[in-house]
């Protein structure tokens, strides 16, 4: 049984309660860097012309991340993992016609069974990580071929000396190399605070309630996604219709994919932009930090009436920012990196 | 007439309602459970109360005995005659490598008590050390439950409260509040000891204190060892993380 196998490696395999630790904290770990990478994106306009490409490839690793995160949650076999699960591949079913033989081939049974968690170890530990391992090459080689943004958003690539080399850039060796191991280890710091002393992470990053075996016959009082998942979810949970809320759950993954069409503006960096695009870049966050909370809360009315106004802000987000980014009133972007 | 309906209605789902959250058992204040990992006399006397209490009903069958020796500095005589009081099938006695199973299976604890009776090796990571703490000390007397007893946390409980010669059967005393709404609440005031048991009241709140602090540790028999080498990983790294520092300093100190 896969639960006792988890407590098996906590318990008598040696270390193998680190090894468990780090990879469960490492999940969390992974969706902490994978947000700020993707916020400082947001920032300095690096999903912008030319680096479109570099953007969608971003796109779709985070979204063979979430699949794998899902899917590797399913495997302790405990009541959140049982339960998340069967929420979430329910949500399958509301799509028309197709809805039910759909999540009767995702789940290979009537309800999720051990056919779910063998699919969904194999998909775990070994497809979907050669997904992302490919496409994490193929947004490195995107990024080669245009060079790596700035936070002032001047293109290096435009100034090169007589061998080619640009003139306002330094080699990634020894560079970066050094300044990211400064990073790294500062991570570390971090996720070792957690890692050893909060495992847990109070019940948020190990649910009590996944410490118990996991039960068809009995449905936990309240089931929430794990963290990353919850903005997503708590839109999901904002609209009344089913088919609808699925729909906008989607479209809220789907709308980052068309960002680099959606700003028009030509500046990139957040430092040479106008009032208007930090307006709306803060009321973007603001609404998925707060989504994210609503999305671990019980869905009570004054919630869910919360949930529904974050919700329009969250995709208001998008749309103010099409129609006041071509006209938006920026500064004077440098021509080269100076001091 | 439709009026008279329509409180009469409310009145209804109101009495359901109130009747459903006292049920629940939801909102009964927990008391501070007494863990001390470090503690390893208490552990070692909350093993054995465990042993002799709950592990005949309850497995806890992802714990093996000897862990516990080595753990708390028991030998494995000691182990062996303290702990260990289940046979195989052969009748050889159960070796402290061994798991800490049970002799009840699950068919038989759904016809005694109509569920399949819950391992307890991670249960304070499920519940919380409070609630438990909490739920082995609020056993009362309710003549509508088939044991005759019910608990404050956990309502219309299936477990008997196996403790009752140590603690003595207790009754909850309630009083009854007229609210603002005009209905009567009945408010948990007290316990009233209607038979006392072998224990003080002291001593029976330190016998479920030693056994919850034993069973925050079952539930991750390596937390303290975690805790003192994550110590030393983080000083470790901030450590490094100064150098990694100076060594990029250096480096990009030519660069304008």
């Amino acid at each position: 049984m896969a639960f006792a196998s988890v407590e098996y490696i906590m318990r008598d395999v040696p270390y193998g309660w680190l090894i468990r630790y780090i990879h469960s904290t490492g999940a969390t770990a992974f969706f902490v860097v994978v947000y700020l990478h993707m916020f400082r994106g947001l920032m300095y306009g690096s999903f912008k012309k030319p680096r479109e490409l570099v953007w969608l490839f971003g796109m779709f690793i985070y979204l063979a991340l979430m699949a794998e995160a899902f899917m590797g949650y399913l495997l302790p076999w405990g009541q959140m993992s049982y339960w998340g699960a069967q929420v979430i591949i329910s949500l399958f079913g509301a799509l028309p016609i197709i809805g039910d033989p759909l999540t009767l081939w995702i789940r290979g049974d009537y309800v999720v069974s051990g056919a779910t968690l063998n699919r969904f170890f194999a998909l775990h530990v070994v497809a979907l990580p050669l997904v992302i391992l490919g496409l994490v090459v193929a947004h490195i080689i995107a990024l080669h071929e245009v060079g790596s943004n700035n936070p002032e958003g001047v293109e290096i690539k435009k100034h090169k000396d007589e061998n080619g080399i640009p003139l306002d850039g330094i080699p990634f060796h020894p560079y970066y190399s050094v300044k990211d191991i400064v990073g790294v280890v500062v991570f570390l710091i971090f996720f070792s605070l957690v890692l050893f002393f909060a495992p847990e992470g109070g019940g948020y990053l190990l649910e009590h309630a996944n410490f118990v075996p996991s039960d068809p016959l009995k449905t936990p009082p309240h089931i929430a996604p794990v963290w990353y998942f919850t903005p997503f979810y708590a839109i999901l949970r904002a609209v009344p219709d089913k088919l609808m809320g699925v729909m906008a759950m989607g479209g809220a993954i789907v709308v980052l994919f068309l960002l680099p069409w959606i700003d028009q503006c030509k500046v990139k960096s957040i430092r040479y932009r106008g009032m208007s695009f930090k307006i709306l870049l803060a009321a973007f966050s603001v609404s998925f930090v707060v989504l994210g909370w609503l999305g671990m809360q019980p869905a009570t009315p004054e919630l869910t009436l919360l949930a529904r106004i974050f919700s329009v802000v969250y995709f208001g987000f998008f749309i103010a920012l099409y129609f006041t980014s071509k006209n938006e009133a920026t500064k004077p972007v440098p021509e080269r990196i100076t001091k | 007439m439709m009026n008279y309906f329509g409180k009469k209605i409310l009145t209804v789902i109101l009495v359901t309602f109130s009747g459903l959250v006292m049920a629940a058992g939801g909102g009964f204040p927990l008391d501070k459970a007494p863990v001390d990992l470090h503690d390893k006399e208490s552990l070692k006397r909350g093993a054995v109360a465990f042993a002799n209490n709950c592990l005949s009903c309850h497995a806890a069958s992802y714990m093996r005995y000897n862990r516990i020796g080595a753990d708390l500095g028991m030998t494995d005589i000691e182990v062996s005659e303290q702990l260990i009081s289940t046979r195989d099938a052969a009748g050889e006695k159960t070796k402290p490598g061994q798991l800490m199973k049970i002799a009840m299976n699950n068919d038989y604890s759904k016809i005694a008590f109509g569920l399949k009776i819950p391992d307890l090796s991670v249960i304070a990571r499920a519940r919380g050390a409070d609630w438990l703490y909490t739920y082995l000390r609020t056993f009362h007397i309710d003549d509508s439950r088939p044991t005759g007893m019910n608990n404050m946390v956990f309502a219309d409980v299936g477990m008997p409260h196996v403790l009752w010669d140590k603690q003595g059967l207790q009754k909850a005393v309630y009083t009854t509040e007229m609210g603002e709404d005009g209905n009567e609440h009945h408010k948990f005031e007290k316990m009233e000891m209607v038979q006392a048991g072998s224990m003080s009241t002291e001593e029976y709140d330190a016998f479920v204190g030693d056994l919850v602090n034993y069973l925050v540790y079952m539930a991750e028999p390596i937390q303290v060892e975690r805790r003192s080498l994550g110590v030393k990983v983080v000083i470790f790294l901030v450590f490094f993380a100064v150098i990694a520092y100076l060594l990029k300093k250096e480096y990009w100190k030519d660069i304008h």
